[in-house]
């Protein structure tokens, strides 16, 4: 009994209100999105709407299932569970329904259960304990290969699932682990090969060669704490270039400018490599490893994308990058997402009013794509107060987690910020155009109970050691 | 708390970030860029054009001579498009399976989402097949368009066809679209503003599946169609179609003008051919194949083509010396077949005045007279100057029409063209005497020879001939169209010797044996026109009753030998039959000789080898 009305006395009561707004906000636009003037009553078991309703109710039954378990029941079984979890996910490759050439289902009569779900919170319990131990030091070898392992080991059976876009939230781990104590050198690094990534795409050969020279002429004049040294290069590249070019259209070479710059390049390199011997000067092999990497860095990226990624993902990419755009093919969902949630106009065209949905013209505005209800629907405005409901749980999430006297509790909230972030940001920026479609749903909102239970147990098991942070330790 | 817990602040500050990024993008759409509602609306706005009942053609008395039928087309909406049963589809719209496919890759390449016409002018029976079968057809959905109709196949020439309108058209005029019929030809051209109404246009909402949902903003921004208003034309129906009968197996025309009023009558140019060949699926292997025959069916001879007008034209030559005072009582001889310097075909009493001239058509008389008024003037040039002049006035060499389509003016040869061939000053009336009895470089159209006698039948007048008398306003009332009255001041007593000349042609001239009606004064003048390709062509002009005329005619029969030969049979036909109701049986014989004589199968004809 005590421990009941501690639970209910120590429980994050505002959490749990944005959950409970956060999901009626969605069933609402469910109903919206998938509303036709046959079928009005919002209580219809036929329509998704009213399923919704039976997830939302069994998600909290579910919420406060979890809740009445001792919180260290967590802790003490996360290992079991994330066991578990890996099996059923090599256990779906073999006995799942195929659906769409993939095989990510289990279906028992009518309950579908996807494991992939279940990793995400299998894994973030696992995560929490593995650094929670005693001795751990998150800056050692042993700990990256530990971690990286227990990450990469469902991201993997994931993608075998053919379900890449669901993979990719494991990647958020690093902002878990940046909070434990990993260099945020990791994390400056790791975001400078994704704008690579970015700028390899999108960047033609020559730009490209362009921007790694002056991005390392840039860092050679920061590491060396002098404009002067700076501009020299920049001047001695400029010359060099023009030089070459000068030659090249008196001998009529024709040659193209990035054969140009290339050559340059070259010359540049080894006029710096002397100058680096000869005026021992050693930040010049720390910027050359640096030319080298990035250089190596966007060649993979190149083959990567030609070889290894396949091409509706290379079209979504092209999509957003503004590469190609194909309004009628592999463009045409977010094309006609931007459509329904740019005419919401400020106010937005009203419930029940949205053109763009009540006509079928979003594909999937259910589930990935509900975002563009709300936006059809409630405007700027409303759009805007959904993104601020969300970044008051988030941020909510991270106050709790920073109150936690325990390690793994803290990491584990933390874990739950950034996996509802990863979410919420790639679903939104989705269907505005900002990011490549990734089938992953808006949590709380998009339809479908197992993404709804997934993401309450997600959060309750958190609420769940919240309410038990006193009686800890560490 | 913990040595990194400052670290939080990067992650609530990347959170809030990411946050501000997407409420910026949103912002950029939502609210600064427009683009996204005006593509919201195209995606849901379906422009329905709706097309108004054409204006229906009535002859002078009521009779319909166009009216219109229901037809559909057949479109398509690509993207809705499933895989179905071409084989089905093709059996009952009754098209190749090649075809089919053609139109259906075609109508994608346009556009994937609005929907483009792959059949066209599908008969009301197909439709109404195909219409309960249209479920097994998805992205397939029918639009109701009119098309014309006609009770009995005359007058071709006349109405005219209506088309879909070209790049032209639509350049010139906003108010049409590609896929709107436009009238071609005929009234339909002239008057097709009237006959047209005003489409209307209502917009639905559609939703992806391209099914309608209702009607976008309750229809505040719909307009209404308007129908088109009726016309009256001035053809008489019965005329019309008994001329057509007559011209049969025929080259050549009809024109009869009631001369009071200058409305056409009878307008029948042979061959003809059925309008209702220009409806429907086989429109246009229809249109080439009349385009390419060579007799060329399409061509109205009555007021496109121009023709020597042979001895018709001496009417006009009397007149225009009377005008000049010179042939009021002078007489001239005539050797017949040894006249000179133009022979004479008859032989007839010498010397003979202005009346016996017509009577006989003495080809001497009208050379002195045609003398006379060039030299009547200082020069030559200023001689003929004044003779085109007066042939100007008169409605010859220039288009007179009040509302025709395709009316050509003819040709008076000009001093310019008299100086380029012979050089300047060396030429007389000697030189160019045989514009005396209508040869030569002259060319009148049918419809001009009509109205030239017309203008003598009214003794000085003449309005410009016309083919609708009147509009309907929507109300019912008809506005009566009106049309310039020219007229010709020469003297009634000087018109008065040309009608007598005229009516001694048909009582014992030339025309004595064809023209002859008991009971009722005809006044004609026969023309045998020289034809250096082949048989002469036949003319004849006449109007009847003398007193009080009601009808003007210019006939032109293409190598018909003589004029009295063809052209005066079938003029004096259609004047009894108009003035009497039936031929009477004296003449029956002439009837028949003219329904089964064809002139065509023995014709020789330049084709396009």
């Amino acid at each position: 009994m005590k421990a009941r009305n501690n639970i209910l006395l120590n429980l994050d009561w505002i959490t749990v209100f944005l959950y409970l707004v956060l999901v009626m906000l969605g069933w609402i636009n469910i109903y919206a999105a998938v509303y036709s003037d046959e079928h009005q009553s919002i209580l219809d078991m036929g329509q998704r709407y009213g399923k919704q309703l039976i997830w939302i109710i069994a998600g909290i039954i579910l919420a406060i299932m979890v809740l009445t378990i001792d919180s260290k029941f967590f802790a003490a079984f996360a290992t079991h569970i994330y066991i578990i979890t890996i099996l059923l996910l090599v256990a779906v490759l073999i006995f799942g329904k195929e659906v769409n050439g993939a095989r990510a289902w289990f279906e028992f009569g009518s309950v579908a259960l996807q494991p992939a779900e279940l990793g995400k919170f299998a894994t973030n319990l696992a995560i929490a304990k593995c650094i929670s131990q005693f001795d751990f030091k998150i800056q050692k070898l042993r700990s990256y290969l530990t971690l990286g392992a227990i990450i990469a080991l469902p991201a993997i059976l994931i993608i075998m699932q053919n379900d890449t876009g669901s993979a990719l939230v494991f990647a958020v781990f690093i902002f878990v682990f940046f909070r434990e104590g990993l260099s945020g050198m990791v994390l400056f690094w790791g975001f400078a090969a994704a704008a690579l990534f970015v700028l390899s795409l999108v960047l033609d050969e020559f730009k490209l060669l362009l921007f790694l020279l002056s991005i390392s002429v840039a860092a050679y004049g920061v590491l060396r704490l002098s404009i002067k040294e700076a501009l020299i290069g920049i001047l001695a590249i400029i010359g060099t270039f023009g030089l070459i070019w000068l030659i090249d259209a008196i001998i009529g070479l024709g040659g193209s400018p990035f054969q140009l710059l290339l050559i340059t390049t070259v010359i540049i390199a080894v006029l710096f490599i002397a100058f680096g011997i000869f005026y021992h000067v050693k930040q010049v092999w720390s910027i050359l490893l640096f030319f080298i990497f990035a250089i190596g860095i966007s060649m993979s990226v190149n083959y990567f994308y030609k070889n290894v990624l396949i091409i509706h993902q290379r079209n979504r990419i092209d999509e957003v990058l503004g590469i190609k755009t194909d309004k009628l093919g592999a463009g045409y969902n977010v094309n006609q997402s931007k459509i329904a949630i740019g005419s919401g106009g400020i106010t937005g065209k009203g419930f029940l009013n949205g053109t763009q949905t009540k006509y079928n013209f979003v594909p999937e505005q259910s589930t990935d794509f509900i975002f563009c209800t709300v936006g059809e629907e409630w405007g700027f405005l409303g759009s805007t107060f959904v993104v601020g409901l969300f970044l008051i749980l988030l941020i909510r999430l991270i106050t709790l987690a920073e109150r936690q006297r325990s390690q793994f509790s803290r990491v584990y909230g933390y874990g739950v910020a950034c996996i509802l972030f990863f979410h919420i940001a790639i679903n939104i920026s989705m269907t505005i155009g900002l990011a490549p479609v990734i089938g992953i749903p808006l949590p709380f909102f998009s339809y479908g109970g197992s993404s709804l239970w997934a993401f309450t147990i997600l959060l309750f098991i958190f609420l769940r050691l919240d309410a038990s942070r006193t009686e800890n330790l560490r | 708390m913990d040595v990194n817990s400052k670290r939080k602040y990067l992650i609530i500050g990347l959170f809030s970030l990411t946050a501000l990024i997407i409420v910026i993008r949103l912002f950029t759409i939502q609210v600064m860029d427009p683009s996204y509602k005006i593509s919201a609306e195209n995606n849901v706005l379906r422009r329905v054009v709706n097309f108004p009942a054409r204006g229906l053609i009535y002859d002078r008395n009521g009779k319909l001579l166009v009216f219109n039928q229901a037809a559909y087309d057949v479109l398509i909406t690509p993207r809705e498009m499933k895989a179905f049963d071409t084989l089905a589809f093709c059996r009952i719209v009754g098209v190749e399976k090649e075809e089919l496919v053609k139109e259906i890759i075609f109508a994608r390449g346009y556009s994937m989402y609005k929907p483009s016409p792959i059949i066209k002018q599908l008969s009301a029976q197909t439709y109404a097949v195909l219409q309960e079968q249209l479920f097994k057809y998805p992205g397939f959905f029918i639009q109701a368009r009119t098309l014309r109709q006609f009770p009995s196949q005359m007058a071709a020439h006349v109405l005219g066809y209506i088309g879909e309108v070209d790049q032209k058209g639509i350049d010139n005029n906003a108010y049409y679209e590609s896929g709107d019929y436009i009238g071609k030809s005929g009234i339909e051209k002239s008057y097709e503003a009237e006959l047209r109404g005003v489409k209307g246009i209502s917009y639905m909402m559609v939703d992806v599946h391209n099914m309608p949902k209702g009607s976008f903003e309750q229809g505040k921004m719909d307009t209404a169609a308007v129908i088109g208003k009726n016309l009256t034309s001035t053809l008489n129906a019965d005329l019309q179609s008994y001329g057509e009968q007559l011209l049969a197996g025929k080259v050549g025309s009809i024109v009869a003008i009631e001369p009071e009023t200058g409305e056409i009558l009878v307008l029948a140019s042979s061959p003809t051919f059925d309008p209702g060949l220009f409806i429907g699926r086989e429109r246009s292997k229809n249109f080439s194949k009349l385009l390419n025959d060579p007799y060329k069916p399409m061509l109205n001879r009555a007021i496109t083509s121009s023709y020597p007008p042979g001895s018709t034209f001496k009417i006009a030559n009397a007149l225009i010396g009377l005008e000049e005072g010179v042939l009021q009582s002078v007489r001239y001889s005539c050797q017949g077949p040894g006249s000179s310097p133009i022979k004479c075909t008859h032989n007839h009493e010498t010397p003979l005045g202005l009346i016996s001239a017509i009577r006989e058509s003495c080809n001497a008389y009208f050379w002195q007279a045609f003398k006379a008024e060039i030299n009547h003037y200082p020069t030559p040039a200023e001689g003929l100057e004044a003779f085109r002049n007066f042939l100007l006035e008169m409605g010859i060499g220039k288009k007179i029409g009040g509302d025709l389509y395709s009316e050509t003016s003819g040709s008076i040869p000009t001093i310019s063209y008299y100086d380029k061939y012979f050089g300047a000053g060396r030429w007389n009336s000697l030189t160019i005497r045989s514009l005396s009895i209508g040869q030569g470089e002259l060319l009148l159209t049918p419809l001009q020879l009509s109205n030239m006698v017309s203008l003598i039948a009214n003794r000085g007048y003449y309005i410009a001939p016309h083919l609708v008398k009147s509009i309907q306003n929507y109300d019912g009332t008809q506005r009566v169209l009106q049309f310039d009255k020219h007229t010709v001041d020469a003297g009634r007593e000087n018109y008065e010797m040309i009608v007598q000349g005229m009516e001694q042609v048909v009582e014992n001239g030339t025309a004595r044996a064809s023209a002859k009606i008991d009971s009722v004064i005809i006044c004609g003048k026969t023309g045998t026109i020289q034809n250096p390709h082949g048989e002469a062509h036949s003319a004849f002009v006449a109007f009847g009753p003398k007193i009080n005329p009601k009808i003007a005619i210019a006939v032109y029969i293409e190598n018909g030998v003589w004029g009295a030969r063809y052209a005066a049979p079938i003029a004096s036909l259609i004047i009894e039959k108009y003035l009497k109701g039936k031929i009477s049986p004296s003449r029956q014989h002439w009837e028949d000789g003219m329904f089964n004589s064809d002139l065509i199968s023995t014709m020789k004809v330049e084709t396009g080898d």
